[in-house]
C-alpha cells in the first residue's frame, strides 16, 4: 500500500494553490481599492501610495511575502500542470472538452501565464522605479508624485492596450479561480451558490475596474 | 441509419494503435449503443475480421463496466447514462462517430477499447471498506440511527458504480471524483467514522501512487459522470484528508 504523507499528496498541493491564490485575491483587492482612488481624488491616491510606499510593515514583511506568494503560484501552476500532462500521455483523437467544463477552467495555465507576464511588465514599469527611486537612488520623500507617475505610464496606448487586454485574461483566471479555491480549501454547502455569484462579480468588476482605470488616466493626462 | 465510425484499433496493450474507419447501415435508432457495436461486430466476424473488442456487462448501468469515450466525451452525449444506456436516438443519420478508450497514464489500454481499471480496485483496497468483527451476534442496523439527511448523501456517494468516466472526462485524468465518493459513503455513516483518518489517507496516496493527476476543479467530472457524483464530495474528502492529516 502506498505511503500517506500530507506534503507530497494531490491534495495538499491543491490547497497550497488554493491559499496562495486566495491571498492574491485578497491583495489584488486592495489593489483595485487604492487604484480607483486615482479616479475619483488623486490627493488622496498620493496620500495611500505615501503610506504602502514607506510603511515598514508593508513594505519589509507584506511585499516580500506578496512576492513570495506570486512565485509560488506560479511555479506551482507550471509543476501541477506538466504532471498533469503527464497523466494523460496519449491524448483522446477528438475531444469535446467544451461540453462539460468552462474555458477559462479548462486553461488556468494559460491565462496565469499572461497575468504572470503582465506582472513582469507591471513590476518593470511601477516596482522597478520604484524601488530604484527610494533605495537605490536615495530620493527625498515626495509625496504628491504617485498620482503623476501613474498617469505617464498610461500615455502609450500600446502600453494601455497590453493592460488592457491583460486583465482580460486576468478576469478569466478569477472566473474559475475564485470559486475553485473555496472548493478546494472544501468549502462546498449551502452558501457556495451565493458564493459563485460573489466569485463571478468579483471576476468581472475587478478586471473590469482596472480596465476603466487605465483608459480614464489614458485618456485625461 | 448510415453511420461511418471511427474507433480506436490497436491489438495489445504494446502495440501501437490507431483509427479505422468502419461504414454502418441498417442501426435502429432505438438500438443502445453497444447494441449498435454488436452489429458491426456481428459483420466483422462474418467477413473474418477481428470484432471490436469493449468492455460491457450488465447493460443496464449498474456494473460500470462500459467505458467508452464517444464523439469526445465520457460515455457519449447524453447525460446521467453510461455507455450501455446511451441510445442510437441521439444521433443523426449520417453521423460520423468517433469511440476511443478511456485515456490515462493509469489506465492503460489492453486492447482496442478495452482499458485496465484495476487501479480503481487498489484504491479500494486501501480504505474503501469498513471492518467489521464477525461473531455470533450481529448487530441489527437499524439499532445505529442515522440521520436521514447523512444517510441520502452517504447513499448517493455510494451509487458510484466505478467506471472511470470521471478520469477519462478530466483533463487532468484526476480520479478524485472517484476517490471521494468512496471516503464520502463511509465518512458520512457512524460506522465508517471509526476508520475515516487512516481510510481518507490511504485512498489518497494510493490514488496518487496510480498516476493519476490533481484535480483543478473544472467540474467536467460531475457533468459526465453517469451517476450524478457531485462535487461536494471532493470537497468533503479534502476536509477529510487534511484533518485526518493535521491530527497526525
Amino acid at each position: 500500500m502506498a505511503k500517506s504523507s500530507l506534503l507530497k499528496s494531490s491534495i495538499a498541493k491543491k490547497v497550497a494553490m488554493a491559499l496562495s491564490g486566495l491571498f492574491l485575491i485578497l491583495f489584488l483587492a486592495q489593489h483595485f481599492f487604492i487604484n480607483s482612488t486615482s479616479v475619483f481624488s488623486p490627493d488622496t491616491f498620493n496620500s495611500i501610495s505615501h503610506f504602502m510606499g514607506n510603511n515598514p510593515l508593508v513594505q519589509f514583511v507584506i511585499q516580500p511575502i506578496l512576492i513570495i506568494g506570486v512565485i509560488f503560484h506560479f511555479i506551482m501552476g507550471i509543476v501541477l500542470d506538466l504532471q498533469n500532462k503527464s497523466a494523460r500521455p496519449i491524448k483522446y483523437v477528438k475531444n469535446n472538452g467544451a461540453a462539460s467544463s468552462s474555458w477559462a477552467s479548462r486553461n488556468m495555465i494559460i491565462s496565469g501565464g499572461v497575468v504572470f507576464a503582465f506582472m513582469l511588465l507591471h513590476f518593470y514599469d511601477f516596482w522597478i522605479p520604484e524601488m530604484v527611486y527610494k533605495y537605490v537612488e536615495v530620493n527625498p520623500l515626495d509625496e504628491i508624485r504617485y498620482f503623476g507617475e501613474l498617469q505617464h505610464k498610461f500615455v502609450d496606448p500600446t502600453r494601455t492596450a497590453i493592460y488592457c487586454v491583460s486583465f482580460v485574461l486576468l478576469a478569466l483566471h478569477l472566473w474559475h479561480g475564485f470559486n475553485s479555491s473555496f472548493q478546494s480549501v472544501g468549502f462546498n454547502n449551502k452558501y457556495s451558490r451565493s458564493l459563485h455569484k460573489l466569485g463571478y462579480a468579483f471576476a468581472i468588476v475587478v478586471p473590469v475596474g482596472f480596465i476603466f482605470i487605465a483608459l480614464f488616466h489614458h485618456f485625461n493626462h | 441509419m448510415k453511420l461511418t465510425l471511427k474507433i480506436w484499433r490497436q491489438a495489445n496493450a504494446k502495440a501501437e494503435g490507431k483509427i479505422v474507419e468502419y461504414p454502418l447501415d441498417g442501426i435502429e435508432e432505438d438500438m443502445s449503443f453497444l447494441e449498435m457495436l454488436d452489429v458491426l461486430n456481428e459483420g466483422l466476424i462474418n467477413k473474418g475480421d477481428l470484432p471490436v473488442s469493449f468492455d460491457h456487462d450488465c447493460r443496464e448501468g449498474i456494473c460500470g463496466s462500459c467505458s467508452l469515450y464517444i464523439n469526445g466525451e465520457a460515455h457519449g452525449p447524453d447525460r446521467r447514462v453510461p455507455t450501455c444506456q446511451l441510445h442510437m436516438r441521439m444521433f443523426k443519420d449520417g453521423d460520423t462517430i468517433f469511440i476511443e478508450p478511456f485515456r490515462a497514464k493509469a489506465f492503460p489500454v489492453i486492447k482496442d477499447l478495452v482499458v485496465d481499471r484495476s487501479a480503481f480496485d487498489r484504491i479500494q483496497h486501501a480504505g474503501g471498506f469498513v471492518s467489521v468483527n464477525t461473531s455470533g451476534k450481529p448487530t441489527d442496523a437499524n439499532a445505529i440511527l442515522i440521520p436521514k439527511h447523512d444517510a441520502d448523501r452517504a447513499f448517493d456517494a455510494a451509487t458510484c458504480i466505478g467506471c472511470g468516466a470521471c478520469v477519462a472526462s478530466c483533463k487532468n485524468s484526476s480520479a478524485m471524483l472517484f476517490v471521494s465518493a468512496k471516503v464520502s459513503q463511509y465518512a458520512l455513516l457512524p460506522q465508517g467514522k471509526v476508520e475515516a483518518a487512516d481510510r481518507v489517507k490511504n485512498m489518497v496516496a494510493q490514488m496518487d501512487a496510480e498516476g493519476f493527476g490533481n484535480c483543478t476543479n473544472t467540474g467536467a467530472c460531475e457533468v459526465e459522470c453517469p451517476k450524478g457524483i457531485s462535487l461536494e464530495n471532493i470537497a468533503r474528502m479534502n476536509r477529510e484528508y487534511l484533518s485526518a492529516s493535521l491530527k497526525g
